[in-house]
């Protein structure tokens, strides 16, 4: 009796105290400080290397600082850049970037998804066939879709122009080919059966009844989409943007092919402008124009995290 | 009388899969009909045919005598009561109640109103500005209540609205539901897995099994005259005892049971022939102690094992070789292995044919 009080007095009570240098520790914080170290970097040097001037970078140390911090190479980068013909720097692809990017996302999400509500919902017949064509899609290789689609969008603008021509027989000709709006909807199909996934399971995860209710309620096919569904759906529709985004705006084939110098995104002027032949190579001047591209979907990454990681475990894992 | 609800007929299969099978039911107007049965059986496939949420594939369904096969569930005149509520998340509870009328473009001011009636009836008016996140389970489910009860319909659906609530909320609300019945007189269907909610509740139960209707009847008729061998054992717990014998003369054997079967009523007297029967004698009309003398038939059984309940105990005996279950008072002191002595009142119990096990 008293030997078990004493051990009750002195022996273990509470959390056991861990100790901050074990092996585990030195093993998991190692490991990730190596990996830092990997992706941080690269990083590193790119932003080091666009403050210096060009002397500076000749002297070949790359990992040294810039002694004399100039912001000559970003705005070079930004606004007097040539590319072929053009010399308004990156500018001009940023904002056709801009323009290929806000429709294609609004496009691509909104009619996605519809079509995610539509087969979790109100399944018709066929629609499970509909939906496995659909996923079928997306391991379609895109190099094989390219020419037909060159094709299709270069017919379609003519049979656009003789449409608008029954009207209007002075109407200059109408191209989808070479446009933003070609790639736009390029863009919008290839988003399609990615984000079709996405929301189908979603909404598919979502009650059964409340979607029974609504319909006892006398809400139709869009009355519960826009007042049910829609306002339930937040963390999803922030994870379609994002991949959207980031897909859109770092694509490269696509805008290379359906566009022309004009209404070249701003990845394809990047590449132009880095790729260069003629002339010094401006590593500062690469450097910053890589980092002002790589810009926006960092961004959108800092700004939506959260939503993102609540979003991708509420949809697209489950179901 | 024109009837509230009639099914006339009704198939329903999803492919090959026959779920309700020629079904026909009648559903008086401001009657509480339960629909019971085991899960699987089809109960709340029918509710939701009746809710038009499921497309029969044959039959005729009527309401208020119009013809709803084919119309949209918010055309029915039918508000439904889910088992989880589904209550709108981003709405508030005024919204929730709200929807429907909106939908039906009803005035602000009748929505107004309308949402206060059904507030004050369902004491919920100091919540009609809270989300639903915000409310117990309770709560929530008198909301969904409320949500059929303002848009004013003839026929109120239940698919097992309290399965959902702990044991107390459950009686509680069962007794509110019974009062709302009493106080609104609208036909309700009612499904449910729950046999006390179905015997308390109903005026009329209708015992269901793998998507027909083993019995239609008033609680005190499936409980005291089950029409077959399913109905008995399925009602009442503990369940009924079964005795596998043969009915000789008017009078039940097997083995060392003898049981004269006076006083029993027979479904049709005239066509009794000596056949083999299953006998079911329910736990709570065996009597034990003074009673047994007064008792038709006396017996004597071992006890095995004993349940005491509080309010009742329950004794698992012996007889002639089966389980036999007897429900004896709280206070009732029995001990394993005693010998106790049993009577039995053969008007009391059920018989059943032993081939197609219907009542006889």
């Amino acid at each position: 009796m008293v030997d078990a009080s004493v051990n009750a007095m002195t022996g273990p009570s509470g959390p056991k105290p861990k100790r901050v240098f074990s092996s585990t520790n030195i093993i998991i914080y190692g490991t990730l400080l190596v990996a830092c170290l990997y992706y941080l970097l690269p990083l590193y040097v790119m932003i080091v290397t666009s403050l210096k001037g060009m002397p500076e970078i000749r002297v070949g140390n790359i990992f040294a600082p810039p002694i004399e911090v100039t912001t000559a190479p970003w705005t070079k980068a930004w606004s007097e850049a040539c590319t072929g013909v053009n010399c308004d720097g990156l500018s001009r692809g940023f904002w056709n970037s801009i323009a290929i990017l806000i429709p294609s996302v609004i496009l691509s999400i909104a009619i996605a998804s519809v079509n995610g509500y539509a087969l979790a919902n109100w399944k018709f017949k066929g629609s499970e066939v509909f939906f496995t064509i659909l996923i079928f899609g997306a391991f379609i290789p895109y190099q094989v879709m390219i020419y037909p689609i060159v094709i299709l969008l270069r017919e379609s603008g003519d049979g656009i122009t003789s449409f608008i021509r029954l009207f209007d027989s002075d109407a200059p000709n109408f191209r989808l080919m070479g446009s933003v709006w070609g790639l736009v909807i390029v863009h919008t199909i290839f988003g399609m059966p990615i984000l079709t996934l996405l929301f189908r399971n979603y909404f598919t995860s979502v009650p059964e009844e409340l979607f029974k209710a609504a319909r006892v309620d006398g809400a139709g096919f869009w009355g519960i989409y826009f007042q049910i569904m829609l306002p339930m759906s937040l963390p999803i529709f922030v994870v379609a943007m994002i991949l959207q985004v980031t897909g859109i705006w770092n694509d490269f084939l696509f805008g290379v092919i359906y566009t022309k110098p004009e209404t070249y995104p701003m990845t394809v002027q990047l590449n132009n402008i880095v790729n260069s032949v003629q002339g010094v190579k401006e590593y500062n001047v690469n450097m910053a124009a890589t980092l002002l591209t790589g810009l926006v979907p960092l961004i959108i990454y800092f700004a939506s995290g959260k939503l993102f990681v609540r979003g991708i475990a509420a949809g697209a894992v489950k179901g | 009388m024109v009837n509230s609800v009639e099914i006339r007929n009704l198939d329903l299969s999803f492919g090959s899969v026959e779920v309700l099978k020629d079904l026909n039911l009648d559903i008086a107007e401001g009657e509480f009909l339960v629909l019971l049965g085991s899960s699987g059986c089809g109960k709340s496939t029918l509710l939701n045919c009746i809710a038009g949420l499921l497309e029969v594939t044959d039959g005729q369904m009527f309401i208020k005598g119009k013809n709803v096969t084919w119309a949209e569930p918010s055309e029915r005149g039918i508000g439904m009561v889910f088992q989880s509520y589904a209550l709108y998340p981003q709405m508030t509870v005024k919204g929730n109640l709200s929807f429907g009328l909106k939908n039906a473009k009803v005035p602000k001011a009748e929505i107004e109103e309308r949402v206060a009636r059904a507030a004050e009836i369902l004491q919920i008016e100091p919540l009609l500005n809270r989300k639903p996140g915000a409310l117990s389970g309770g709560q929530r489910q008198r909301v969904a209540i409320g949500r059929a009860l303002v848009r004013d319909v003839d026929v109120f659906l239940f698919d097992e609205p309290l399965s959902n609530l702990d044991a107390k909320l459950r009686v509680d609300l069962r007794v509110e539901l019974k009062r709302l019945h009493n106080q609104l007189n609208n036909t309700m269907i009612y499904v449910t897995h729950d046999q006390v909610e179905a015997m308390t509740l109903a005026d009329r139960i209708a015992v269901m099994k793998s998507g027909k209707i083993m019995q239609l009847g008033s609680p005190d008729e499936i409980y005291n005259k089950p029409k077959n061998l399913y109905v008995a054992d399925f009602i009442g717990s503990p369940s009924m005892n079964f005795l596998e014998g043969q009915l000789e003369g008017g009078t039940f054997k097997k083995g060392g049971v003898v049981l004269p079967m006076t006083g029993y009523q027979y479904v049709n007297p005239l066509q009794v022939t000596d056949r083999p029967v299953t006998i079911g004698i329910r736990p709570e009309h065996v009597v034990t102690g003074e009673l047994v003398a007064k008792a038709p038939v006396q017996s004597e059984v071992t006890v095995d094992l004993v349940e005491p309940m509080g309010s009742d105990t329950l004794v698992y005996a012996t007889l002639d070789g089966a389980t036999f279950r007897v429900r004896m008072d709280g206070l009732a002191s029995v001990g394993v292995g005693q010998t106790l002595s049993i009577g039995i009142d053969p008007a009391k119990a059920s018989l059943f044919d032993k081939k197609d096990e219907a009542r006889i």
